[in-house]
């Protein structure tokens, strides 16, 4: 399959790669996807006490796709809140890189990876 | 060196210069471009003339007579021809035929439409290094199985089956037994004289020949009776109508001499690359050999690089021509099956490559490959959270993953 030239890109200099603390009470990480399905998503996002992104950072087993979807929605978070994260849609991340429809599962994993971020980041404060 | 790297002579092979060459004398007004089977001129005279010499090379090459060989377009077309057509001769015989499961889709889904027609088709499971169980593969066999379907050598993995055993089998039980060697022919020795193989399906562009060309071996002793899937002129003993593409076969002929000349050397040449090549990467961690290693032909190796998503690395070795069992090269989007079953894991067949190597294939680019693939493994490990995990002695088997 050829790819766009954005996927190639966040493919060929993924940005934002890397771990944070899980355990660190500003951190929230979502692991999606499966092994067995051929792609698996963790989404880091560090969020500071008015509750903006500060920073994001992802690792992905998965396609070109699958590791460009993550790798732009790392950039796109950024400065985000986490309302305003919470809005991104995965037909914007499909959009953006051009995904052929065989690939747009890849952009689903990647709305959900930072939905499960928020929601663990959320569940951190309550607790 | 020239890039992009070419390692995927399973999926198919240049045509040989001096096939190309020689295939051009067949097209046009100062060559041999008569229909074959025009008897009344010379046109018609020099054009069979050429057909039979490249039947001839066919047959040698495998130990047969050349009335044995129907031409037809291709492997697909000779599994097609093979397997429906001795189903709809013998169905009085019975309507059971057995295969296995990772033989290729011109043989599965041969068979998957004789189910619809009302046969009822067994498909074994093969040993995690790829070969068939014979106890299995006895203990299959029925009263009314008329037809057995075996490949020679397995197009994923290289995996070489045991047909002679198989072919005795089947004798012993009047039970027909066809081979599907397009990876095969002109990489392994095959004697029909020998063997007890009643039809085997070839290809041309597997051997450096034309795409577009194929035969099916039909065994004249004991007879084997087909029921024609193409009618028309009646061509071919009846069996494959349609005029003779004399170009195409002449193709087929020099590749398949050509290979009957070198495969030895060309063996030899490529045991070593192939060694150099799994020399060069075994040492690296979770790296897993997909099929049996000394079974196996000397072209192809297939390797997992556990945690590591096959497409994403086929892409990473962009300066190569590689193949992969993962999913995302598939429009099913489901893993390899061969590798499945194999017993291999999902992601371990999501992770895997096939490299196949071949007649053009050079020490240095194996050992271009050898650093890239290494860098790249490890460049794309860097980016996997199953790495990490693997890294910090999770085992992600224990985790709960949400399939989607």
């Amino acid at each position: 399959m050829a790819y766009g030239e954005k996927v190639i890109d966040h493919y060929e200099h993924p940005r934002n790669v890397g771990v944070m603390d899980t355990k660190s009470s500003d951190v929230g990480t979502g692991m999606v996807g499966a092994p067995a399905c051929g792609d698996v998503m963790r989404l880091q996002i560090q969020v500071n006490d008015v509750g903006i992104i500060e920073d994001a950072k992802f690792k992905t087993y998965g396609c070109g796709s699958a590791i460009a979807s993550s790798s732009l929605l790392t950039e796109w978070v950024k400065g985000k809140t986490l309302e305003e994260a919470q809005e991104i849609k995965n037909t914007e991340i499909a959009e953006e890189l051009a995904l052929p429809p065989v690939k747009v599962h890849c952009s689903v994993l990647a709305e959900d990876a930072i939905r499960a971020a928020i929601s663990d980041y959320q569940s951190k404060q309550e607790a | 060196m020239k890039f992009p790297i070419y390692l995927d002579y399973s999926a198919t092979t240049p045509v040989d210069p001096r096939v190309a060459e020689n295939m051009c004398h067949y097209l046009t007004t100062d060559g041999i471009f008569g229909n074959p089977a025009s008897s009344s001129h010379a046109f018609g005279w020099a054009a069979e003339d050429a057909v039979k010499q490249a039947r001839q090379d066919v047959a040698e090459l495998i130990n047969a007579d050349a009335r044995e060989i129907v031409w037809t377009s291709g492997a697909t077309e000779s599994d097609n021809l093979a397997i429906k057509g001795v189903a709809h001769f013998y169905h009085k015989k019975g309507k059971h035929i057995v295969t296995v499961k990772t033989e290729h889709k011109a043989v599965l889904d041969s068979c998957r439409q004789l189910e619809r027609e009302g046969y009822e088709v067994t498909y074994l499971d093969v040993q995690p290094n790829g070969l068939i169980d014979l106890d299995v593969f006895r203990a299959a066999l029925r009263k009314d199985t008329i037809l057995a379907s075996v490949m020679h050598v397995n197009n994923e993995t290289g995996v070489i089956q045991d047909i002679a055993s198989i072919g005795e089998i089947c004798r012993n039980n009047k039970i027909i037994f066809h081979v599907d060697a397009a990876q095969s022919a002109g990489k392994i020795p095959i004697d029909l004289q020998a063997l007890k193989v009643d039809l085997m399906s070839f290809s041309a562009h597997k051997i450096y020949g034309p795409k577009g060309v194929g035969a099916l071996y039909v065994r004249r002793k004991p007879r084997i009776r087909l029921e024609a899937q193409m009618h028309g002129g009646g061509h071919e003993r009846g069996m494959r109508s349609g005029t003779l593409a004399t170009h195409q076969l002449v193709g087929m002929g020099d590749a398949f001499r050509i290979a009957r000349e070198e495969m030895g050397k060309d063996n030899e040449r490529l045991m070593e690359l192939r060694g150099r090549l799994w020399e060069g990467l075994k040492d690296m961690e979770e790296v897993y050999l997909n099929g049996d290693l000394e079974q196996r032909i000397s072209g192809n190796l297939n390797i997992s690089f556990n945690y590591v998503e096959g497409e994403s690395l086929m892409m990473a070795l962009k300066n190569m021509a590689v193949s992969s069992g993962s999913a995302c090269t598939s429009a099913s989007l489901e893993p390899s099956y061969v590798l499945r079953a194999l017993g291999r894991d999902d992601e371990l067949a999501h992770s895997s490559i096939r490299f196949t190597i071949g007649r053009f294939t050079t020490a240095e680019e194996i050992d271009y490959v050898i650093e890239m693939t290494r860098e790249q493994v490890r460049r794309l490990r860097d980016l996997s959270p199953l790495w990490d995990m693997y890294k910090d002695g999770i085992d992600i088997k224990s985790i709960e993953w949400a399939a989607h």
